[in-house]
């Protein structure tokens, strides 16, 4: 007797597990049960699991009998012939989902050829056991299976075409590529995933050489007037948002051009891009400082003040104006209204991104990049047909990466490019590498890929041959633009007076404890506290009790609040983050005497 | 020595004259000796750490940075079969936070010869192990009516650790009060108990008295006799160096155990520092790092200077600081500050992490020196 779950909840027994299950699921390749209901037998335990329920994950398989596969050459006929559809694959019992647990009693054979007495099921394609992203890395089964991961990894974070309503969208944090074209070499994915129409990268051609130590580290050499003719070129979007909210005592903020009587006023100039409504207009050049939406709220804590004091009724400034290092054009802007029916105002700025120095490309297969340096066009080199490549890819990143696919890749582009045709590259079924070859020995250029070239600046033929192709390659959202930072002298936070933190804020470039101990090996004391000087000051103490003083600049002269005038009172040069510190063990209550005596 | 080398002998270790002498050509002229020990002595000099070096801080970054490569929690086999050891960074905490309860405890036992070269070596490891009396049984009969239990014994195993039924009767006696204990004459041992609960009794004592100790050294669980080179050496798991020191087949200068605060009670302080020493090596060999062993010796000489070994941490060492912003700044401040301002504690400022705080030059390198003049108070011209 075999206990049986329904669900996961226990309804009765029934006497042989094995082959009530056995008996379900024949009937339900027969049609009779849902195929969505999945049936388990744990041997171990003798329990059989009924499941019907919502939310579990189930995969299609092919069924398997007697080692051989349900799916037989007449039905691709017709499924060719388009006389059947999948459904009635499934209908037939050829097809069968298989959920986690169902999963467990199934032998699953990948490939045809490879089908055992023992299996039960067949995957329908072998490019079944990879995921979303992996499955789109054309060649995949040559690489080491890490190189795969990583390649999906950064194809999330290509910048390409996400939605063709763009425009009327208010999307945070939005990249779009210019010019994005269709892969040259792609997988079946692809086209399951409909990415032809919303593509996320371009046809280029890569040559693999180095440029003068150039793209050492996995640097990129990238051709100037490839840049010039869109090459990587993209557009960021970023919306502002801002609402009249409403506060208790029928006061709402406002949305218009500050008067100048605002408490926190900046200055007129900075408003200049408002018009009446305080909004600034479409298509205003702004850069950091200008305010793009006018705003002011009411004084905060009005309720207890307004009785007694007509001066803090002031209003506060409260615009939103582009943080420091923004720049770009106002694209759209939105009136409209917020959910609880206040005026809502959205703006939507726009800023091209040119590659420059820096920013991250990658290939399909793991081999990312950062440009080291654009050249002129006139000082690339060429091949003796005269192309110019559009980016140098260094060659030491291939043989201990092992990325086969980069190459093959590299090989059927140019084949495709040459023919006019895409390359299948589907992981396991792609076309094959050999046939490329020939057919690009067909074309009349070497099978090996390779190409004479010519140095760019002196003309000079190169010894080696170069292995010259094309390649489908990604921008991805790391952008120079969006990261550069740095600060010689800027805001201090109000608490500690030390630099502020992040490059929001212009904030300093943090020289932590690990990066102190190196300065104190070194022995660099005096260099460490010049390092360390950004919350210097000095401060009075009393010599008598121990505590800070004060100095009366109006009578230039010192006195201790706790011992009077007449005691010795000392400036003392410390850090501000230490009187900080003396200031709160006070507040625990605990007296932090300070004992002075001269360094010298 | 030869004589041109004795005058040096204040300014260079012993161990580099003997090194030098040796090494001296044979024909070589007192002018000529006298001139390479110059040259020594000089590189011994320039080899010498300066003064206001911060050599603590630079065997913390010797010991962190290599610490970072080291495969995080390796549990693995170490050599020998059969002992799980643990080795990698897990150990250099545990020896370096000077824990008195480590997860592996192992022992080297150096034999005296004749057993050093293998004479007896099965027996001799065999009986170090700790065996209580389950291991020696064979069958255990109970007889209800009688409330009466029979033990018969595996004599073979008995004869290995050259014992007999009756030192184990001997043995068993003095836990068994309260019963009627016997050793029957085929080497059984029979007890029987009387009274209302005499059953119940019986079947207690069942399984009490199978955890008896009979026979061993207490706390190791498991021998190995190893061969190095011509020797044999029995390694351990468990430790009582307190027992085995006792045994006469054992080399007592020769023998230790990788537990620290073991060797600390035993053998006294510089025996633990030489262990920490030994330990700390021993992982980083393990792991196929090399950091200069001066790094090592200065941070054993840290754990153990104040007489008894303190680890690196909260509670070791970090509290025997003078300085309260010092130990502030490392863990628990309010505690610390709040300690301190109960006895009116005083800073001062002696060393780096105080000074950083506060913004003034630290007292390493060039913050070391100051000068020697004074500031002349000049009370006259007023």
């Amino acid at each position: 007797m075999s206990e049986l779950f329904l669900n996961s909840k226990y309804i009765g027994k029934v006497a042989d597990g094995k082959v009530f299950v056995e008996q379900l699921i024949s009937q339900r390749r027969n049609n009779k049960i849902p195929f969505s209901v999945n049936f388990f037998y744990n041997e171990k335990t003798d329990q059989v699991f009924v499941e019907t329920g919502g939310g579990r994950c189930i995969r299609p398989l092919l069924v398997v009998k007697d080692g051989k596969s349900a799916l037989t050459e007449d039905h691709i006929k017709q499924l060719e012939k388009n006389e059947i559809k999948w459904s009635d694959l499934v209908q037939q019992g050829i097809v069968e989902y298989v959920d986690s647990m169902e999963e467990e009693n199934a032998i699953v054979s990948l490939k045809e050829e490879n089908l055992t007495a023992e299996d039960t099921h067949l995957d329908i394609s072998a490019i079944d056991i990879f995921g979303m992203t992996s499955s789109i890395v054309p060649f995949g089964n040559f690489n080491h299976g890490v190189r795969l991961t990583q390649g999906s990894k950064n194809q999330k974070q290509a910048v390409g075409f996400y939605a063709a309503n763009f425009f009327a969208r208010m999307d945070m944090d939005v990249n779009l590529l210019n010019y994005p074209q269709r892969p040259l070499v792609a997988t079946i994915a692809n086209d399951i995933l409909d990415q032809d129409k919303h593509p996320c990268g371009q046809n280029i051609v890569v040559a693999i050489m180095s440029y003068k130590g150039y793209n050492m580290e996995d640097a990129i050499v990238v051709n100037k007037g490839s840049v010039e003719r869109g090459f990587g070129r993209s557009t960021y979007y970023r919306p502002v948002l801002s609402e009249e909210l409403r506060y208790s005592g029928g006061l709402s903020d406002e949305v218009s051009i500050p008067d100048k009587d605002v408490k926190g006023y900046r200055t007129e100039h900075d408003y200049r891009f408002l018009e009446e409504d305080g909004l600034i207009y479409a298509e205003a050049v702004v850069k950091e400082g200008d305010v793009i939406i006018g705003k002011t709220s009411p004084p905060r804590f009005l309720s207890s003040l307004e009785e007694y004091n007509l001066a803090a009724t002031s209003r506060r400034e409260s615009s939103n104006a582009l943080k420091h290092g923004e720049k770009g054009v106002v694209d759209f802007v939105m009136l409209t209204e917020s959910n609880e029916g206040n005026k809502l105002v959205q703006i939507r700025l726009r800023a091209q991104r040119i590659p420059e120095i820096g920013d991250k490309f990658t290939s399909r297969h793991g081999q990312k990049g950062v440009i080291s340096l654009i050249v002129p066009e006139d000082d690339f080199p060429f091949t003796a047909s005269g192309i110019k490549p559009d980016i140098i890819f260094s060659p030491h990143g291939i043989p201990s990466r092992m990325t086969v696919s980069h190459l093959i890749e590299l090989l059927g582009g140019k084949t495709g490019a040459l023919s006019g045709r895409y390359v299948d590259g589907t992981t396991f079924e792609g076309e094959r590498e050999g046939d490329l070859r020939l057919e690009l020995l067909g074309l009349g250029f070497r099978e090996n890929g390779t190409e004479t070239m010519y140095n760019g600046i002196t003309g000079e033929q190169y010894q080696a041959k170069i292995f010259v192709g094309n390649m489908y390659y990604l921008k991805l959202k790391h952008m120079v633009a969006n990261k550069i930072h740095s600060r010689a002298r800027g805001p201090i936070q109000l608490l500690t007076r030390q630099p502020t933190e992040g490059r929001a804020k212009e904030g300093g470039l943090r020289l932590g404890e690990m990066e102190k101990d190196t300065f104190v090996a070194h022995g660099a004391s005096l260099l460490l506290k010049e390092r360390f000087d950004s919350d210097k000051t000095e401060v009075p103490v009393c010599e008598n009790c121990g505590l800070i003083g004060v100095f009366d600049t109006r009578k230039n002269m010192f006195h201790c609040p706790v011992c009077g005038d007449n005691v010795e009172i000392s400036n003392v040069e410390m850090s501000y983050a230490f009187k900080l510190i003396l200031d709160e063990f006070k507040s625990l209550t605990i007296y932090p005497k300070l004992g002075l005596k001269n360094k010298y | 020595m030869k004589r041109e080398l004795l005058e040096f002998k204040d300014k260079l270790p012993l161990k580099i004259l003997e090194e030098l002498e040796q090494g001296l050509p044979d024909k070589a002229s007192p002018a000529r000796i006298k001139k390479i020990a110059d040259r020594v002595y000089e590189e011994y000099r320039s080899s010498l750490a300066e003064p206001g070096e911060c050599v603590g801080l630079v065997t913390a970054e010797s010991i962190g940075e290599p610490g970072t490569q080291m495969t995080l929690n390796t549990f693995h086999f170490a050599g020998v079969s059969e002992m799980n050891v643990t080795t990698g960074l897990p150990r250099l905490i545990e020896i370096l936070d000077a824990r008195k309860t480590i997860s592996t405890e192992m022992m080297e036992i150096f034999l005296n010869k004749p057993y050093s070269r293998g004479k007896e070596i099965k027996n001799i490891a065999e009986g170090l192990k700790e065996t209580t009396l389950k291991e020696y049984i064979k069958s255990i009969s109970i007889n209800v009516a009688e409330t009466r239990m029979r033990i018969e014994l595996k004599d073979q195993k008995l004869k290995d650790v050259n014992l007999n039924p009756a030192k184990v009767g001997r043995i068993l006696h003095k836990s068994l009060k309260g019963f009627d204990f016997k050793v029957e004459k085929d080497g059984a041992m029979r007890i029987k108990a009387s009274g209302d609960d005499a059953l119940n009794m019986i079947y207690r004592v069942k399984e009490k008295i199978k955890d008896i100790y009979i026979h061993g050294v207490k706390g190791i669980t498991q021998v190995l006799p190893v061969k190095r080179g011509e020797e044999y050496v029995i390694v351990t798991a468990g430790t009582n160096l307190k027992e085995v020191y006792k045994l006469p087949f054992v080399d007592i200068t020769r023998t230790t155990s990788n537990n620290i605060t073991e060797v600390e009670k035993f053998l006294g302080i510089e025996a633990a520092r030489k262990a920490i020493v030994k330990e700390i090596l021993k992982v980083l060999k393990d792991q196929g790092i090399s950091i200069d062993h001066r790094h090592i010796l200065l941070v054993s000489d840290a754990m153990t200077m104040s007489g008894k070994v303190l680890g690196v941490s909260r509670y070791g060492i970090v509290k025997e600081k003078p300085s309260v912003l010092a130990r502030a700044s490392f863990e628990t401040p309010i505690r610390h500050i709040i300690n301190a301002s109960m006895v009116g504690e005083k800073d001062e400022l002696n060393s780096v992490i105080e000074n950083v705080m506060i913004n003034q030059p630290v007292p390493i390198g060039t913050g070391l020196p100051g000068l020697i003049t004074k500031k002349r108070v000049d009370e006259k011209k007023k």
